[in-house]
């Protein structure tokens, strides 16, 4: 008996610990990025370094201000959306409250299709159909811009936010629904004014979630941004903050390697802030 | 009801018509445009052979096989990680405060971004662990990336297990490890396979997170001969053949194969987590 009580904590502990990998592979995430981002920013100096306009890793003097990049990030998620959440939102009320069953299933394997599609493709679809679409269009010399990724990661937040709006929708209890009804509001007047605003941490966090995508995407960005350290114009070529990372990595050394650590570190926090808002958002659902 | 009233109704109503048609037919563009431009391009010599220097003649058989090389390797350690980590939560911990911090650390885990995955592994598998740029650094990366969905969707099918079959295991004397080694884990197979499958989609379409941990080699290899050197899976191939190398008749074929497998992929999960809901149901 002994033996079994014994052999039954060893079991416990084995599976504790399997319980606890997640929470280490998060310090380790953290431990890392912080210890290797850190002596660059030190370096360069916070101020210089997070609103410094000019990034020349490799010139002579050699000029490490990310302000561009954060800047390109943020204006490039914002316009993603602008477009990307009235699209998705009006999408996730269609399927959730107006659509037959048969269409619903169609729909929805067509948004889940478009969340499974590699980046990569995204960004090849980019390159070879949106950029000459814009240089033709608004007469430019290059089409690889901003304008372009907004458009890339508008498509590509899609899935995230109607599969998270529809659930929120579909969380809200029929009798709201029933007694709007009863009292002569046409169904399309109940979703819009009680389904909605009774699911709306829900279509918060939808929003929330899109963004965590849309600043994190690297390789469809990096494919149709033009990839200029520039400050960010609508139809400049501009580089993210993940493109930073990502376009300079395989050739950079010393104080410009780490300066890139660093960058990771900006995005790794702008992440952890958008994780707790979206905490916020799903918690606040649930109540 | 007063005209107004009824424009309006109909005008919400056609634009989410609008929305929703409109999403569809972005996907359909997709499907044609990419299936219409690669699959002229794919042809057995592509499929079945490296590239060469010496004919200038590029064949992706390298990199289809480090891209099952790379799903094996990541399968093999996330498989017990995730189902262990989501057999804690469900049967055995009782700290309320643990359970939050693991499924508080596990939510973080699927919000990082894979660029900085990537970045994390290249530090801590490539240079801490002295793995160099290989296979292996890459699937462990992903396993880490990975570890949440497993987790997450076989934590479901765990609670869907009665506990009543748990209460008649106990009951008939056998200790908690044999009432899970039976009777618990043969219950949430399902909430596996589902795992199985969101994840080899996820490690299917993965680029940035592999292109500092695995690389871009083209050598064709065994499995572990694979898994120990470096290699391009077909995500980090067609963006190097596109981005970097101008050949876009190359891009497209692997980027129609692509979308064939991401479509059968997505099938499967569909076929397979409605058959899971009717046995449920029996």
């Amino acid at each position: 008996m002994k033996k079994q009580k014994a052999f039954e904590t060893f079991i416990h502990g084995i599976f504790l610990i399997l319980g606890l990998i997640t929470v280490g592979c998060v310090l380790l995430i953290t431990l890392y990025l912080v210890v290797a981002g850190i002596p660059a920013i030190r370096k360069i100096g916070i101020w210089d370094f997070l609103f410094g306009k000019e990034w020349a890793s490799t010139a002579n003097e050699p000029k490490f201000g990310i302000l561009p990049f954060i800047l390109t990030s943020v204006y490039g998620t914002a316009g993603a959306i602008l477009i990307g959440v009235p699209i998705g939102f009006l999408t996730s009320v269609y399927l959730a409250k107006l659509a037959p069953a048969k269409i619903r299933t169609i729909v929805s394997g067509a948004v889940s299709l478009l969340a499974g599609i590699p980046s990569v493709v995204y960004g090849l679809v980019g390159m070879m159909v949106l950029v000459p679409g814009i240089r033709s269009l608004f007469h430019i010399p290059d089409g690889a811009s901003l304008f372009a990724a907004i458009i890339v990661l508008s498509i590509m937040i899609l899935p995230s936010i109607v599969n998270v709006s529809i659930t929120a929708l579909e969380a809200v209890p029929k009798e709201y629904e029933d007694a709007s009804l009863a009292l002569g509001a046409a169904p399309v007047e109940t979703y819009f004014k009680v389904s909605v605003p009774a699911a709306k941490s829900g279509i918060a966090a939808a929003v929330v979630l899109g963004v965590g995508r849309a600043i994190g995407e690297a390789m469809a960005v990096m494919m149709v941004s033009g990839n200029a350290p520039n400050l960010p114009e609508l139809f400049g070529s501009v580089r993210f903050l993940t493109t930073a990372v990502a376009s300079e990595m395989s050739y950079s050394s010393g104080l410009q390697r780490q300066a890139l650590f660093s960058i990771a570190l900006v995005l790794f926090l702008f992440i952890m802030l958008i994780n707790a808002a979206l905490n916020f958002f799903l918690k606040r659902g649930k109540e | 009801m007063s005209g107004n009233r009824k424009i309006k109704i109909a005008l919400l109503r056609a634009l989410c018509i609008i929305s929703a048609a409109f999403t569809c037919a972005l996907v359909l563009f997709l499907l044609a445009y990419i299936l219409a431009k690669g699959i002229p391009n794919i042809s057995w010599e592509l499929l079945s052979t490296k590239p060469s220097y010496l004919s200038g003649k590029i064949g992706i058989l390298p990199d289809i096989l480090n891209t099952v090389y790379i799903i094996v390797g990541t399968l093999v350690f996330v498989l017990p990680l995730g189902v262990g980590a989501a057999v804690y939560l469900t049967e055995y911990a009782k700290n309320k405060r643990i359970v939050a911090v693991i499924e508080y650390a596990a939510e973080t885990l699927s919000g990082i971004p894979s660029i900085i995955y990537g970045l994390v592994g290249m530090l801590f598998f490539c240079q801490f662990l002295n793995m160099q740029t290989s296979l292996l650094a890459g699937a462990l990366t992903l396993v880490i990336m990975n570890l949440p969905t497993v987790m997450r969707t076989t934590q479901e099918s765990l609670k869907t297990v009665p506990q009543s079959y748990r209460e008649g295991a106990f009951g008939l004397g056998a200790g908690k490890w044999r009432t899970i080694r039976t009777v618990v884990l043969p219950g949430c197979i399902d909430g596996v396979i589902t795992g199985c499958i969101l994840s080899v989609g996820r490690i299917l379409g993965e680029s940035a997170a592999l292109l500092f941990t695995a690389g871009f080699a083209h050598a064709l290899n065994g499995f572990f001969e694979g898994l120990g050197s470096a290699g391009a899976t077909l995500t980090v191939s067609l963006y190097v053949y596109a981005k970097e190398q101008g050949e876009f008749g190359v891009a497209f074929a692997i980027a129609a194969i692509l979308m064939v497998l991401t479509l059968f992929v997505n099938l499967l999960a569909a076929l397979v987590g409605r058959w899971f809901k009717r046995r449920q149901k029996l």
